[in-house]
């Protein structure tokens, strides 16, 4: 057979749709959002490293509406995929792997992460009372 | 006596010429941020308001600075093994996938390096 002409998978719109599933491609999703992240985390670092204007300019790009969104996008990603990826550290040491404990799994994981983003929210606004 | 089992001696690293070495390190990186990333959060949430002066002092502090060199380090690794296994899956050929591969290391280690001298000078005080 040649090369370019081989049987493959079945392609995805043909598997019911499963919870599961939305949860596997988020973890690809945010880990890559979450490496957009850590790009604007060395940008601020080396603001710091440039100086006090260089820095007041990370600061209220951070401040801004758009620099609030991403953060608290970055901050939910970031709790999706550290609840996520124990889940996977666990399958991983063999433990549960069966239909109805991945299922069980993902739900935690989705709802620790919430409440995880939630709780880092208001301690940080209850610091200052939302000043950047 | 050979741990190995005859298996693996036969079929040796496999197609991708370094065994389990991936995986592996995918997952002890995972499992070094998981206390990095709490740390680094909570210590943000203790920033929040803090002027530039504070924050300077922050990173100088030899512990803190100590822990953000190998949080940047770890998560670069970890986000470098993680995008290549994007890239690999979704960049079907085979030029646009070893270019794309290549740069994606290129930018994690430039960003990793970035992030470690900036946290550095500041610590020195540079």
């Amino acid at each position: 057979m040649a090369a370019g002409n081989r049987p493959v998978s079945p392609h995805i719109q043909i598997y019911r749709f499963m919870w599961t599933m939305a949860l596997s491609i988020s973890h690809r999703i945010t880990g890559v959002f979450l490496t957009l992240g850590a790009i604007f985390l060395v940008y601020w670092l080396v603001s710091v490293a440039s100086g006090p204007a260089a820095h007041a300019t990370a600061q209220a790009l951070v401040a801004s509406l758009p620099g609030r969104l991403l953060l608290f996008a970055w901050t939910l990603a970031f709790f999706y995929h550290f609840f996520n990826g124990i889940r996977h550290l666990f399958w991983d040491a063999g433990m549960g792997l069966e239909l109805g404990a991945a299922r069980l799994s993902g739900y935690l994981a989705v709802v620790a992460a919430l409440v995880a983003t939630g709780v880092t929210w208001v301690a940080a606004f209850g610091i200052t009372g939302g000043a950047a | 006596m050979s741990l190995r089992t005859p298996l693996k001696q036969a079929k040796g690293l496999g197609s991708a010429k370094d065994g389990v070495h991936h995986w592996l390190i995918q997952r002890l990186t995972a499992l070094a941020l998981i206390p990095l990333t709490i740390w680094f959060l909570v210590s943000l949430i203790g920033l929040v308001g803090a002027d530039y002066h504070a924050i300077q002092q922050w990173l100088s502090m030899p512990l803190v600075t100590v822990l953000m060199v190998l949080f940047l380090s770890v998560l670069f690794y970890h986000s470098e093994l993680g995008v290549q296994v994007v890239i690999e899956d979704y960049v079907p050929a085979k030029g646009a996938r070893l270019a794309a591969l290549i740069l994606s290391r290129f930018i994690h280690i430039f960003l990793a390096v970035s992030g470690i001298i900036a946290v550095l000078s500041v610590a020195f005080g540079a």
